[in-house]
């Protein structure tokens, strides 16, 4: 008789449960091989390596003098006979994405090559103007560099195989025609932009691992401010290679390249799933083949892409218009004497100075602009700074929540609220003029408004009232509102008092000062 | 004399002194474009209203006393020079309609110079051959023999200058596409050294072997030219920051403590004998002008030239060809409803059989598997060269060899022969592949037919072989002879 099983789902790498896609359903045969297969699943493990591509904040493109400022332009508005591959146009180099690169190579732990040139990459597409992309092939300004991962407190480091720059690629634009066929619209306001790419060795054995590395690096561009690092915006992309082998094994079954992921949960999903269907293919006994797989965000899969477009000679030869470039030592230590405080030193100096959680500490200098945030409230008020810890707990909470709330980031944040008015708020409830509960509802109202603290707590008449013969009053409307209440209290039941206490600064619309709620309901209890 | 037969400084003199004005000169160069031209075929386009136009300007210029010596002087532009606003074809289909929005370097200093631009000179497609029998258009005629061809690629700019149409062109060398037409058609040209000249507009054929130069009718002319053209250009990464002399300055008819090379490999089979007796007389000639000659100089690694530059060119050519893709400019094959066919049939019309046949070679070269054993060994064979010719010059001033081992040959002759018409720049590719600068001038005939003499100097030493080159013209008659049509 046959029945129906589920695949394990047990094998999975980092021991979660991919919520995509929905199981595989496949027929029962017998429980040996079922046994079988969970044992032949079990025993692989996954090999990951990145790619990622990054563009350069520079103000032109790599190889002419257009502005790369194009996120809200027209298209093809931000074009010179260069960047549209023009009959006769000739490439000249942009020195701040060299100088770029470079400081990220140095960040990364690269070897610097004293000796690089461009190459041609050879290939047809519509999007590629010249009909060859300019790249680096064999001379890259950096190599054989690392960075550290953390993932469920264990410490990781992973080598970088290269980083190197290149030219962006005209953006297409697909459109149906009124009729069956469709067309497509090229937009070259991208081309030319400068490409940086990060190449990471397959050292990496899970999704997450994965996830945790395109954090750390997106976190080092950040900090460096050499790319935006907006993955859904394209500025920073990523391609995968991801295979698996027997345990113990260093024999690779078929490397299969995933493309098209366009967010870091994408990565993770696309790479969930991907491990999981190499797997079972495996451990059905079919054949993995070698393939370039795209993702599918809404059906949460992969799928083969045409390998025609995909098998490419690539014909690379040295980039005749460019001349190779030499690196002196003294200019690349001055690049070096340049790069600012990278996450990890700024995380061991949070730790050392300012006395933080390392929860805290993770979370604040994961992103520069948090950890600039930080400082800078740190920084806003010289005479009686706020302790590290509130600001923290201010930035991690209620801060954190209107972000993520708005899906924004702390960036945008910090246009509406600066650092110095967060911090007026916070000086303001230590002064006793607004109360913790009043001041969560102020920020939100900054953040809304960009008022400054004060006015808002005058306009909403906010202001905590200390005054003990306005809080008496409504502390006997509640004793005498809440008989219940009160008698639970009286009969020891202790939490009726929090109870009270609530009512009074509902009452207050939280204006009240609740240490002289609690005394006044204590001494008007005791006098019922 | 007739105005269309003065030199530039001819011209200069008497537009200066307002005997001549630009105007005329340009309207009998027009005129005497138009009466040659169903027998000759230089040009692809004529710029009568533009020239017309400049004419004027230059006139106003010249009356104000702010004459520049190419001020108002009529020019013919090789087809593969980016023209703002003015075809420019490379004598193809593929850009037959291409009309480009800029201008190449070059260009923005003849305007800048005041010059006269009356047409754009036919070649062989993308300067890919010759004889210019390559033209996607029509072969242009020498004017020393109309059933033989001008040479290549710049033979429109060789014979527009020979049957003076135009005062002097432009044309650009990638082995030898301004020396051997010059030769052929018996006029001066120049290959300047690689980096000497901005490349900025002009449409690529070998990136790292192509240089704009002059074609004129003395050597005075080509110093003038070149003063103009030469230059550092930050759009050029391959541009070099040299100071730039004034070339006519070294111009002076001794050549006293001057010591001449002969490299004997020059001497190729198959080389016609009234081409070495020419170049035999010739030489003798510079001696008796007080230079020392050594006779027997050998570079050895001559003979692997022509194979490193026909991978090293075609390889480059290969990667320069494949923007041509009918998407944004110039032919489009439209009649299909796949990108891809579109691509492809694109290229497949838009190119003629020479420039596949070298799109071919170049891709082959360059794949994978191949890519050591030919494109890297070129490159060898090439620094082997230029070592070669380094050593040459720390002993002497220039070395002089024929431009080409023949006279022009026929039309046709060759056309279904690629591997004779490629030795026809046996003599002139070796200049490209080291990247140094050379000349040819006119150095006898062969039964009327012109013969060409190279002088090759060190890396940006264009004053030594201009000196060697206006010494032997002044002691010469040679380019005062003239075409008779």
């Amino acid at each position: 008789m046959d029945t129906l099983v589920f695949l394990p789902t047990l094998t999975h790498p980092t021991g979660e449960i991919p919520l995509n896609p929905p199981l595989e359903i496949v027929p029962f045969l017998s429980a040996i091989t079922i046994v079988a297969i969970l044992k032949r699943a079990m025993d692989y493990e996954t090999v990951i390596g990145l790619e990622v591509h990054a563009q350069l904040l520079t103000k032109s493109k790599m190889f002419c003098r257009c502005s790369t400022d194009y996120a809200s332009a027209p298209p093809n508005t931000h074009v010179c006979p260069v960047c549209l591959g023009m009959p006769g146009v000739l490439p000249t180099i942009n020195q701040q994405a060299v100088e770029y690169t470079v400081m990220t190579a140095l960040a990364l732990n690269c070897t610097i090559s004293d000796y690089t040139k461009f190459d041609r990459k050879n290939y047809p597409y519509p999007d590629l103007m010249k009909g060859y992309q300019i790249s680096q092939y064999d001379a890259p300004f950096g190599h054989h560099g690392w960075l550290n991962i953390e993932v469920n407190g264990q410490k990781k480091k992973v080598a970088i195989t290269r980083v190197h720059l290149e030219e962006d690629v005209a953006k297409l634009v697909h459109r149906a025609s009124p009729g069956n066929g469709s067309y497509s619209l090229v937009d070259v306001n991208r081309s030319g932009v400068p490409l940086m790419e990060v190449v990471g060795e397959p050292d990496l054995r899970s999704p997450e691992e994965a996830r945790q590395y395109l954090i750390k690096l997106r976190s080092i561009l950040q900090y460096l401010g050499v790319s935006t690092g907006n993955m859904e915006e394209g500025s920073f992309r990523c391609d995968a290679n991801i295979s698996i082998r027997p345990k113990k094994s260093q024999e690779l079954l078929a490397k299969v390249e995933v493309k098209n992921m366009n967010s870091f949960k994408a990565v993770y999903r696309a790479l969930t799933y991907e491990a999981e269907r190499q797997r079972k293919r495996a451990a059905e006994g079919k054949k993995l083949s070698q393939e370039t797989r795209g993702w599918v965000e809404d059906k949460g899969i992969t799928v083969a892409q045409r390998s025609k477009e995909y098998a490419h000679d690539y014909r690379y030869f040295p980039e005749p218009d460019l001349a190779p470039l030499v690196l002196s030592k003294e200019w690349v230590e001055a690049v070096r004497a340049k790069l600012p405080e990278l996450p990890e030193a700024r995380r061991d100096r949070f730790l050392a100075q300012y006395d933080l959680p390392l929860y805290d500490t993770n979370l604040l200098t994961g992103s520069k602009a948090m950890a600039d945030y930080f400082e800078d409230c740190l920084k806003a008020d010289k005479a009686s700074p706020a302790p590290a810890k509130e600001i923290s707990n201010w930035l991690l909470g209620e801060v954190s929540r209107i972000i993520n709330a708005n899906s924004i980031d702390i960036a945008d944040f910090r246009k509406k609220v600066s650092p110095e008015r967060l911090v007026g708020l916070l000086a303001l409830g230590k002064k006793g003029e607004v109360s913790a509960a009043a001041a969560k509802s102020v920020l939100e109202e900054m953040f809304a408004s960009g008022q400054p603290a004060e006015d808002i707590i005058a306009q909403r008449n906010l202001r905590q009232i200390s005054d003990s013969g306005a809080i008496e009053k409504e502390v006997m409307e509640a004793i005498k509102n809440n008989a219940r209440a009160v008698a639970d209290y009286k009969a020891g039941k202790k939490q009726s008092l929090k109870f009270l206490v609530g009512q009074v600064m509902r009452a207050t619309r939280g204006r009240a000062d609740p240490g002289l709620i609690n005394e006044l309901l204590l001494k008007k209890l005791e006098e019922v | 004399m007739i105005p269309p037969q003065l030199t530039i400084h001819e011209a200069h003199r008497l537009l200066k002194a307002r005997k001549l004005s630009s105007v005329e000169l340009t309207k009998a160069c027009l005129e005497r474009t138009k009466e040659l031209e169903p027998k000759l075929k230089a040009l692809v386009t004529v710029t009568g209203e533009l020239a017309s136009s400049q004419a004027e300007k230059a006139d106003q210029r010249l009356a104000g006393g702010k004459g520049h010596p190419l001020t108002g002087v009529p020019v013919v532009i090789k087809d593969v020079i980016c023209t703002k606003g003015v075809p420019t074809t490379c004598s193809s289909r593929m850009l037959e309609n291409f009309i480009p929005p800029y201008d190449a370097t070059v260009m923005e200093k003849l305007n800048a110079c005041g010059a006269v631009i009356m047409g754009k000179a036919n070649m062989d497609e993308f300067a890919m051959g010759s004889s210019t029998e390559h033209s996607a258009f029509f072969p242009t005629h020498n004017p020393w023999d109309l059933s033989r061809v001008p040479g290549g690629s710049s033979g429109g700019s060789a014979v527009a200058v020979a049957a003076d149409e135009g005062i002097y062109a432009l044309g650009s060398d990638t082995g030898g596409s301004i020396r051997q037409p010059a030769g052929f058609c018996s006029v001066v040209g120049m290959k300047p050294t690689y980096g000497r000249v901005s490349r900025y507009g002009l449409v690529a054929f070998a990136s790292s072997l192509d240089q704009i130069g002059p074609l004129t009718k003395d050597v005075t002319d080509c110093a003038i030219v070149l003063n103009a053209i030469a230059g550092y250009d930050n759009r050029d990464s391959t541009s070099v920051p040299e100071p730039t002399p004034d070339y006519t300055r070294c111009l002076t008819s001794d050549l006293k403590g001057l010591t001449l090379g002969v490299p004997r490999e020059y001497f190729v089979e198959g080389m016609q004998a009234g081409v070495k007796t020419a170049l035999q007389a010739a030489i003798k000639k510079l001696e008796e002008l007080g230079a020392k000659i050594d006779w027997e100089v050998s570079l050895p690694s001559t003979p692997y030239a022509l194979a490193a530059y026909y991978i090293i060119a075609p390889s480059e050519a290969s990667a320069n060809l494949a923007r041509y893709d009918g998407v944004k400019y110039g032919f489009s094959y439209t009649d299909t409803d796949s990108m891809w066919e579109a691509m492809e049939k694109t290229r497949q019309f838009g190119f003629g059989d020479e420039v596949k046949r070298r799109i071919m070679l170049g891709t082959y070269a360059l794949s994978a598997g191949y890519y050591d054993a030919y494109y890297l060994k070129a490159q060898k064979v090439r620094t082997l060269i230029r070592r070669e010719f380094d050593q040459a010059f720390t002993k002497y001033d220039a070395l002089i060899t024929p431009t080409s081992p023949t006279v022009p040959f026929k039309i046709g002759e060759k056309l279904d022969d690629p591997l004779q018409m490629y030795l026809s720049d046996v003599c002139t590719l070796p200049i490209n592949i080291a990247g140094v600068p050379a000349i040819s001038i006119p150095a006898g005939f062969d039964d009327g037919l012109p013969i060409g003499m190279q002088v090759i100097g060190k890396p940006f030493g264009e004053e030594a072989i201009l000196k060697v080159a206006y010494a032997y013209e002044q002691a010469t008659e040679w380019h005062k002879q003239r075409a008779g049509i």
